[in-house]
């Protein structure tokens, strides 16, 4: 078994393997649309209206999951300092961010003909909020932090306290809102979910999971990519103050 | 107790800077570390203060009563002078004397007004650090290696912004620690004069 | 090594003193901060009166995390962290011997200041009272939780604004209970004696775990 841990070698995995999944994430995005315009029934209340719920749901899931594979990336930095590691942390981030995204403004669409606003403060969208907000501060601390290791480092600290803290908020979240108005309702359509609902929102959900796959892979790669091309732009800058040394260099 | 240095490896920024390093170091020794800039002098003086982690090898103090970092038995004068320029030279030094007090039996730890006194500050004393030059600044800091008795001196360039007298003063004090047992590892861009001190030259 | 625990505590206390208005340019902010909002939402007492102390924690909040960069920026910068590494005293103890210097004296004077302000916002004697307690203990988590921004960020020069990103969802929970301790409504027993009580175990957490998150940041900062 290669050592994928090894840039180099996750490199070429990523060259080899990534061309496959992500065609299985097309394949499978393409049939969980025609499951969701085709197979699955409209609600009896919501109408056609109710098919945001295959795009909301499965990027709830996905917003906790990448903070989990996140969290998950920043042991892997605290406890062996793999640079393979700070790249799968940093690239997460924003991937996370997006879904967070999406999960909060299809709510807002799904919700708004229910409402009559774009927003209620309901538990769960503002449990998903504040998921969002401390997406945006890893980002905001990424970028802050010019050297990459300890950027990593901070921002792993940092991943593992939000972590920490996330059943912390969802906990006093749920409080407050039962505290302030009573609990809205959020249906998923119906007491029991039928199976012709259930299968299309699997199947979307394993798209969704496969598209963060993909491009987790696609942006650990660019990160590698980008590290290297700064420790070069920095041997460059040593080399270019000191010609007697140039000649003595060993090969790396 | 001595100062053992294995195959040490260390690394910043993605990049070696010490890669196998070894050296063995007795009571009585001092090691003089030359290099260009970035050739890993300040480097190597933190990892052995305990302030970088090893990313290959080990340090270690052999002959103690129990295994020690070497951090918890050495002084460490970087390039910073760890003073607050809030507090007087006399604060700044009795905050230090308590705080790295070590419970290894204070051998010739001095009071903090003796310690200034022996660097030709005691008229200073009182004064905050912040209307004081930047040599006498680093005086101060040098002076905290006599508040706390500790075997281990590792001093990274510390005859910037010192004037001759004062540079004087401090080979003399280097050398009384010799003496008494102490060991010694110092960078420098230009000399330290150490009779058979031990050298060792870095490069990239 | 109590008495390196005592010295360094009076030395952050001497600095704290001397360092020349941060900590009560922290009192004057919240101030400010707290007498902004009736501005914005009409001197109405009743309006007022209701989202008091709401008022209140946020304005309590927003003045300890923008004083929070002062924590560990000028130790990492002169140098003086490194030699505290060195000392005999682990780095979490120095941490939480820093971190209560900086509650006495940042904090602890808002403590005190918001329920004063709480008269202009029309809150009764039994409301003020619930106010300075909740801030009483929740404070400490406040700290605590902002330390770890402010060590995560400690090389950063003008960390402040980002430590407040950082930190200020995670102090979400505190805020919640804190407002629901200071507000619940008439003095009505059971209904602070449960935030309060969370809020208690809140700050305790942060207490047991706060300080190795910190100096773990402080290490990883250093190198």
């Amino acid at each position: 078994m290669p050592n994928i841990a090894n840039p180099t070698i996750f490199l070429s995995l990523v060259r080899r393997v990534l061309p496959w999944v992500t065609a299985l994430t097309v394949a499978l995005l393409l049939v969980g649309v025609y499951l969701i315009f085709f197979i699955a029934p409209p609600d009896y209340q919501q109408g056609e209206s109710v098919k945001i719920m295959y795009l909301h749901v499965p990027a709830a899931w996905l917003s906790l999951f990448i903070y989990i594979v996140m969290s998950a990336a920043a042991l892997g930095t605290l406890v062996w300092r793999h640079p393979l590691a700070d790249a799968a942390q940093k690239a997460a981030a924003p991937l996370g961010a997006a879904f967070t995204f999406v999960c909060l403004a299809t709510g807002s669409l799904w919700g708004k003909p229910m409402w009559g606003t774009w927003w209620v403060w309901d538990a769960r969208l503002t449990s998903v909020l504040v998921l969002f907000l401390i997406y945006l501060a890893l980002i905001a601390l990424w970028e802050a932090i010019e050297e990459p290791g300890r950027a990593a480092r901070a921002a792993a600290i940092m991943t593992l306290v939000g972590a920490v803290n996330l059943p912390i908020i969802k906990f006093s979240v749920d409080w407050w809102n039962t505290l302030h108005q009573p609990a809205s309702v959020f249906r998923v359509g119906g007491p029991a979910i039928a199976a012709s609902m259930l299968l299309p929102l699997l199947v979307m959900a394993l798209a969704a999971t496969l598209l963060f796959l993909t491009l987790h892979m696609m942006a650990i790669r660019n990160e590698i990519l980008r590290r290297r091309l700064r420790r070069l732009t920095i041997l460059a800058a040593e080399q270019s103050d000191a010609p007697a040394y140039a000649a003595a260099e060993p090969a790396r | 107790m001595r100062l053992e240095v294995s195959d040490v490896r260390v690394e910043r920024g993605g990049r070696r800077v010490l890669d196998g390093l070894s050296f063995v170091l007795a009571p009585g020794n001092a090691l003089i570390v030359t290099g260009p800039n970035g050739a890993g002098k300040s480097t190597l003086l933190r990892a052995l203060a305990g302030l970088l982690p090893l990313a290959a090898g080990r340090i270690a103090i052999v002959g103690a009563d129990h295994a020690l970092p070497c951090r918890e038995v050495a002084h460490y004068v970087g390039h910073a002078d760890a003073n607050k320029a809030s507090l007087t030279a006399n604060e700044n030094l009795a905050f230090w004397a308590a705080s790295l007090a070590s419970q290894q039996g204070g051998r010739s730890a001095l009071q903090p007004a003796e310690a200034l006194a022996s660097s030709g500050l005691q008229r200073l004393a009182d004064l905050p650090v912040s209307v004081l030059s930047a040599g006498q600044r680093r005086r101060v800091a040098l002076a905290r290696l006599l508040v706390a008795s500790r075997p281990i001196w590792l001093l990274d360039e510390p005859m910037t912004a010192l004037d001759a007298a004062s540079q004087t003063r401090l080979g003399d004090q280097m050398r009384r620690h010799l003496d008494q047992g102490g060991i010694i590892v110092a960078a420098t861009h230009g000399t330290l004069d150490l009779s058979d001190a031990r050298h060792l030259e870095l490069r990239h | 090594m109590g008495g390196a625990l005592a010295a360094q505590f009076r030395r952050e206390l001497k600095i704290a003193r001397r360092s020349g208005g941060g900590a009560s340019t922290g009192a004057v902010f919240f101030l400010v901060l707290a007498a902004i909002f009736p501005f914005a939402v009409g001197p109405d007492l009743n309006l007022l009166a209701r989202i008091g102390p709401a008022i209140l924690w946020i304005a309590v909040l927003l003045s300890t995390l923008l004083g929070l960069d002062r924590l560990f920026q000028a130790d990492y910068e002169d140098g003086s962290l490194d030699v505290m590494l060195t000392g005999e005293m682990p780095l979490e103890l120095i941490v939480l011997v820093k971190c209560a210097a900086h509650w006495l004296t940042t904090a602890l004077p808002l403590v005190f200041v918001a329920p004063l302000f709480g008269l202009a916002l029309a809150q009764d004697g039994a409301a003020l009272v619930r106010v300075t307690l909740s801030l009483l203990v929740g404070t400490p988590a406040l700290t605590l939780i902002g330390a770890i921004g402010a060590a995560a960020t400690v090389s950063l020069r003008r960390g402040g604004l980002l430590i407040a990103v950082l930190v200020l969802p995670l102090t979400i929970p505190v805020l919640i209970f804190g407002v629901s301790a200071a507000g619940a409504g008439l003095a009505d027993p059971v209904r602070f004696a449960a935030p309060f009580a969370i809020l208690c175990a809140l700050s305790l957490a942060a207490l047991a775990g706060a300080p190795f998150a910190v100096a773990a940041a402080l290490r990883y900062g250093g190198e």
